[in-house]
C-alpha cells in the first residue's frame, strides 16, 4: 500500500474512535445537567401528574446506558431518532439546519479566505510600512470586537441607517440563491470580519518565517519582483501552517456562530443545539454534538492530509 | 375641514399616501401635527379595517423544541400562533367580560356547578369538517385526561363530568365554580377536529387562519381561511410570525421595517425605540406580576415578623422606576391588581418602604442576624439580578442583612422555585382572581409557592366560587386581599405592563390586560394602511 494512502486511512480510524469517545463525553454531560426534561418541556406551568406522564412517555425511567446504546446503533443505522420535546424527526430537521449552516459557513469562506491569504501577501510585501499597519491593524480590531457588537454594529449602520440589506436573515426553501445571497449579507460581513484577523496574521507570519530563507536571498539577488517572490517562492513554502488555521476558522464557522445566528435570526445548527440544550432533549443535543465533532476531526483531517501533501519531504518518505 | 385636507386623508386612509407625508401636506396647509394625527386616526376608524397584505410580527418565545399541539404550548410564540388559528369555547375580553366564540351561549344553573355551552353552528375545521358538539367535547376530554401532557390540565381537574345534549356541551363541576367560562377561556383548549386525537400537532383548528409553513424556531407562516365564520376578523391575507429572541436584534427588524410588530421590548429602551420615526411604542397595563417568594413553612420565614419585616424593608417605587423605567405599577403584596374584576384598590393602603417598621418587626422575630438567603437568576424575571441588588440595599438601610445567590437559569424552575425557601418569581396573572389564588395560594394547590396554608382563606375561596352574588363576592375577596397582605409569604414588587411596539402602517392597536398583543389576537384583529 502507498504510505500516503495507510497514513490517511489510519487517520480516518483514529478519527471515528475520536468521534465516539466524543459521543461518550457528550452524553455524560447531558446526563449531569440539573433539572429534567419533562420539567424544563413543560416549564413553569407543569403540574407533577403531567410531568410524570411525560416522563414516562420519553422513556427517561430506563437506565442511562441502555438509552445510550440504543441510540448509537440507531445513529449506525441512520437513524437519529425523534426530539423528545416536539416529536420531530431529528434527521430530517437538523438536515436542513445544518444545510443552512454550511451554506452561511462557505458564504463567508469563499470570501474570507482568499482574501486573508491576499491581505498576508500584501502586508508581507509591504511589512513594516502603512499598508502593513493598516491591515494589521483593523483586522485586529475586528477580532477583537464580540461578534454581537459587531452584529449590532452592521444592523445600525447597513440594516437601519440605509437599509441596504435586511437585519433579519432567515432563508427558507422557495427562496431564489440571489435572494438568499441578498437576505445573508450582513452575517456573511460579520463573520468574514470575525476570521480575517486571524488567517491574515498566520499567513503573514508564516510568510515571514520563510522569508529568512537563503533561497529567498537568491530569488532577490536574482532580481524577481518582491511581490512575485512572495506568492511564488515563499508562500508555497509557507502552506502548511496557512492550511492548518484556516481548516479551524472553517470549523469554527460550522460550529461556532451561534451568536451571529442569534442576532441575525439565521435558523442554523447553534440556535438548533442551544434550544434543545435548554429543553434537556438528549437525542438532539448528541446528534448535533456528534455533527459538530464530525466537522472538528474532518477539517482536522483535512488540514493533515493537505500540509503532507504541499510538503514534498513528507510525500515522498524516504 | 377643506376640501384639499379632506382629499389627503382619503388617499392615506385608503393607503394610496403614507403617514408621513400626509402629515407633511396638512403642515403645508397650516395644520399642526397633533391635529393631523388625532384627524387621521378618528378617519382610519371610520373606514374600517383595510383587507389585505401580509402582517409581519417579529417575536421574543420561540424555540425549535416548540409543536403546534396546544397541550404542550408554553412560551409565546405557540401562544400567538394557537390564537391565530385556533379558537376556543369563549374569550376574555379587554374589558374582563365574557365574548362568546366557539360556544355562542354560556348558561348555568343558579348553583353554579352545570354549565352549558351552545355550539355555534356552521363552523368549519380548516380541512373542511364541520365543527360539532362532539369535537367539543372530545377537546376538552383530551386536555383533562390524566395521561395528557396538557398545560391545561390544572383547570381541568374540577370537572366531574361532561356530555353532548344536541347543540349543547354540558359540562357538570363537583363543586360550584362561577368563574368556569374563564377557564375554558385559556388558550390550550382550541378546539380541533376529534380533539385533536389522531394528529394533536397538525394545526388543524377552526380560527381565522390556516398553517401555511411551520418552522419551528424560525417562523410560522398563514393564511387567511376562507370559510372562517366571522367576517370581523382575519383582515390581512397572510400573518407572518418570525421568531426573533434577540432583543436587540428585534427592535432593529422593526426600525428597518422588516416587521410590523414585535413584542416584548425591554422597558430600558423603549423611550429610545419611540424616537424612531414611525415606531409606536405602546404598554398595557397587565395582570403579570415580578414577585420574591418566601415559604411560610421553612425557617426562617415561618416567623410572620421576619416576612412583615422584608415586606417593609423593599422600594417598590425605586424597583419600578429602575427595573420596569416606569412600564408598570406598583404591587402591594398580593397577586391582584385593578386589572382584575372584582377587586377594590381602597380594600388596601399602599405599603411603602419604611425601614424603621422593617427594623421593628426584624427585631420582634428575633432573628439571629446571620444573612437571609435571596436566590435569583436572569429567568426569574427581566432585571431580577438588578432587583435584587435593590432589595439588598434597601433591606440594608433597615439592618436586614440580604445574602445574594445568583443561580443558572437552566433549572431555576425545577431546582430553585418551588423548592428554596427565598427566591425571585413571576407570575403571568390569570384572568379571574379565584384562578389565581386556586393556582398559588390555596392551601392543597402544586404551585402554592409560598407554601401558604390559611383555612379561613380557603374557606372564602371556596365559598366565593359558588356565590353568584357579585357584591357579596367582592366582599369575600377584600378579605381574601387583607389575609394574605398581612400573613403570606408574598413579597410583590410591581406589576409589569406588555410594552410592545408597531410599524406606522398597523392600524386597529387597543390595550387588553389579559394576555400580551392583545390577548393574542393581535394578527386577527389589526390590520395595514398601506399594503
Amino acid at each position: 500500500m502507498h504510505p500516503l494512502l495507510k497514513m490517511v486511512v489510519q487517520r480516518v480510524a483514529l478519527g471515528c474512535l475520536l468521534l465516539i469517545a466524543a459521543s461518550v463525553a457528550i452524553f455524560a454531560g447531558t446526563e449531569v445537567l440539573p433539572g429534567d426534561v419533562a420539567a424544563s418541556v413543560l416549564g413553569q406551568s407543569a403540574t407533577p401528574q403531567a410531568l410524570a406522564n411525560l416522563r414516562a412517555e420519553m422513556g427517561l425511567d430506563e437506565p442511562a446506558t441502555t438509552r445510550y446504546f440504543a441510540w448509537l446503533l440507531g445513529a449506525l443505522h441512520g437513524d437519529l431518532g425523534t426530539a423528545l420535546s416536539n416529536k420531530q424527526d431529528i434527521a430530517a430537521a437538523m438536515g436542513q439546519r445544518l444545510g443552512n449552516t454550511l451554506f452561511l459557513a462557505s458564504c463567508a469562506a469563499a470570501i474570507a479566505v482568499p482574501l486573508s491569504i491576499l491581505l498576508g501577501l500584501i502586508a508581507v510585501r509591504y511589512r513594516g510600512r502603512w499598508p502593513d499597519r493598516l491591515i494589521s491593524g483593523v483586522t485586529l480590531a475586528t477580532v477583537s470586537v464580540p461578534e454581537f457588537l459587531l452584529g449590532y454594529i452592521v444592523i445600525f449602520a447597513l440594516a437601519v441607517k440605509y437599509r441596504l440589506f435586511p437585519s433579519v436573515a432567515t432563508i427558507y426553501a422557495g427562496m431564489s440563491l440571489g435572494e438568499k445571497l441578498q437576505v445573508i449579507a450582513l452575517p456573511v460581513i460579520v463573520l468574514v470580519l470575525v476570521v480575517l484577523g486571524h488567517m491574515m496574521r498566520m499567513t503573514r507570519a508564516a510568510i515571514l518565517n520563510v522569508m529568512q530563507s537563503p533561497y529567498i536571498e537568491t530569488a532577490e539577488l536574482k532580481g524577481l519582483r518582491p511581490f512575485a517572490i512572495i506568492a511564488r517562492h515563499a508562500f508555497p513554502n509557507a502552506i502548511a501552517p496557512v492550511v492548518n488555521v484556516v481548516m479551524i476558522n472553517l470549523a469554527y464557522l460550522v460550529v461556532g456562530v451561534v451568536v451571529v445566528e442569534v442576532v441575525f435570526v439565521y435558523p442554523g445548527m447553534g440556535q438548533y443545539l442551544v434550544d434543545h440544550v435548554a429543553k434537556r432533549d438528549v437525542p438532539v443535543v448528541q446528534a448535533c454534538g456528534l455533527v459538530f465533532a464530525a466537522v472538528y476531526i474532518g477539517f482536522n483531517l483535512l488540514a493533515d492530509i493537505l500540509s503532507i501533501l504541499a510538503n514534498p519531504r513528507l510525500r515522498h518518505p524516504r | 375641514m377643506n376640501d384639499e385636507l379632506r382629499y389627503l386623508l382619503g388617499r392615506t386612509v385608503r393607503g394610496r399616501m403614507n403617514r408621513r407625508d400626509f402629515l407633511g401636506r396638512a403642515a403645508a396647509l397650516g395644520v399642526s401635527a397633533a391635529t393631523a394625527n388625532t384627524l387621521l386616526a378618528t378617519a382610519v376608524r371610520a373606514e374600517g379595517p383595510i383587507k389585505g397584505g401580509t402582517l409581519r410580527f417579529g417575536l421574543q418565545g420561540g424555540e425549535s423544541t416548540s409543536s403546534l399541539d396546544p397541550a404542550l404550548a408554553a412560551s409565546q410564540v405557540p401562544f400567538q400562533n394557537l390564537s391565530t388559528i385556533g379558537e376556543p369555547l369563549v374569550e376574555v375580553g379587554p374589558d374582563g367580560s365574557i365574548v362568546p366564540r366557539v360556544a355562542e351561549a354560556v348558561d348555568s344553573t343558579p348553583d353554579a356547578k352545570t354549565w352549558t355551552f351552545t355550539i355555534r353552528k356552521g363552523i368549519e375545521f380548516h380541512n373542511g369538517k364541520t365543527l360539532t358538539p362532539d369535537d367539543v367535547l372530545a377537546t376538552l376530554q383530551r386536555h383533562s385526561d390524566e395521561k395528557s401532557q396538557s398545560g391545561a390540565l390544572g383547570i381541568m381537574q374540577g370537572i366531574e363530568s361532561m356530555t353532548v345534549d344536541g347543540d349543547h356541551v354540558v359540562v357538570t363541576l363537583a363543586t360550584p365554580n362561577a368563574d368556569l367560562p374563564y377557564l375554558m377561556a385559556d388558550y390550550h383548549l382550541m378546539m380541533q377536529p376529534n380533539g385533536g386525537r389522531d394528529s394533536p400537532a397538525d394545526g388543524i383548528m377552526s380560527g381565522p387562519y390556516k398553517v401555511v409553513r411551520d418552522e419551528p424556531g424560525v417562523r410560522h407562516v398563514f393564511e387567511r381561511f376562507a370559510n372562517y365564520w366571522d367576517p370581523t376578523r382575519g383582515h390581512v391575507d397572510t400573518i407572518e410570525n418570525i421568531v426573533i429572541n434577540d432583543p436587540t436584534a428585534r427592535m432593529a427588524a422593526l426600525q428597518s421595517g422588516q416587521v410590523h410588530v414585535v413584542n416584548r421590548v425591554e422597558p430600558r429602551t423603549a423611550a429610545l425605540l419611540s424616537r424612531a420615526p414611525g415606531v409606536s411604542v405602546t404598554s398595557a397595563k397587565g395582570r403579570g406580576h415580578y414577585v420574591f417568594i418566601m415559604r411560610c413553612d421553612a425557617a426562617p420565614f415561618d416567623n410572620k415578623d421576619l416576612r412583615l419585616a422584608l415586606k417593609y424593608a423593599i422600594n417598590r417605587q425605586q424597583m419600578l422606576d429602575t427595573v420596569l423605567a416606569g412600564y408598570g405599577s406598583l404591587g402591594n403584596d398580593i397577586p391582584i391588581n385593578a386589572s382584575y374584576p372584582l377587586f377594590d384598590e381602597s380594600w388596601l393602603p399602599q405599603r411603602e418602604y419604611d425601614p424603621e417598621k422593617a427594623a421593628f418587626h426584624y427585631k420582634a422575630s428575633g432573628h439571629d442576624g446571620s444573612p437571609i438567603v435571596l436566590r435569583t437568576s436572569d429567568v426569574a424575571f427581566p432585571g431580577a439580578i438588578d432587583a435584587a441588588a435593590l432589595f439588598q440595599q434597601s433591606a440594608a438601610a433597615a439592618g436586614i442583612p440580604l445574602e445574594i445567590q445568583r443561580e443558572p437559569g437552566d433549572g431555576y424552575w425545577s431546582e430553585v422555585w418551588n423548592k428554596q425557601p427565598f427566591c425571585a418569581s413571576y407570575w403571568g396573572g390569570r384572568p379571574v382572581q379565584d384562578q389565581m389564588y386556586s393556582t398559588a395560594y390555596q392551601s392543597s394547590a402544586d404551585w402554592n409557592d409560598t407554601a401558604f396554608k390559611n383555612e379561613r382563606f380557603d374557606q372564602l375561596m371556596q365559598e366565593a366560587r359558588g356565590e353568584l352574588d357579585q357584591a357579596k363576592r367582592k366582599d369575600m375577596y377584600g378579605e381574601m386581599a387583607r389575609i394574605l397582605h398581612e400573613e403570606g409569604g408574598l413579597i410583590c414588587p410591581m406589576f409589569n405592563d406588555f410594552v410592545e411596539a408597531h410599524g406606522p402602517e398597523v392600524q386597529g392597536w387597543f390595550e387588553d390586560p389579559t394576555q400580551e398583543l392583545m390577548n393574542g389576537l393581535a394578527g386577527v384583529k389589526l390590520w395595514l394602511s398601506s399594503n
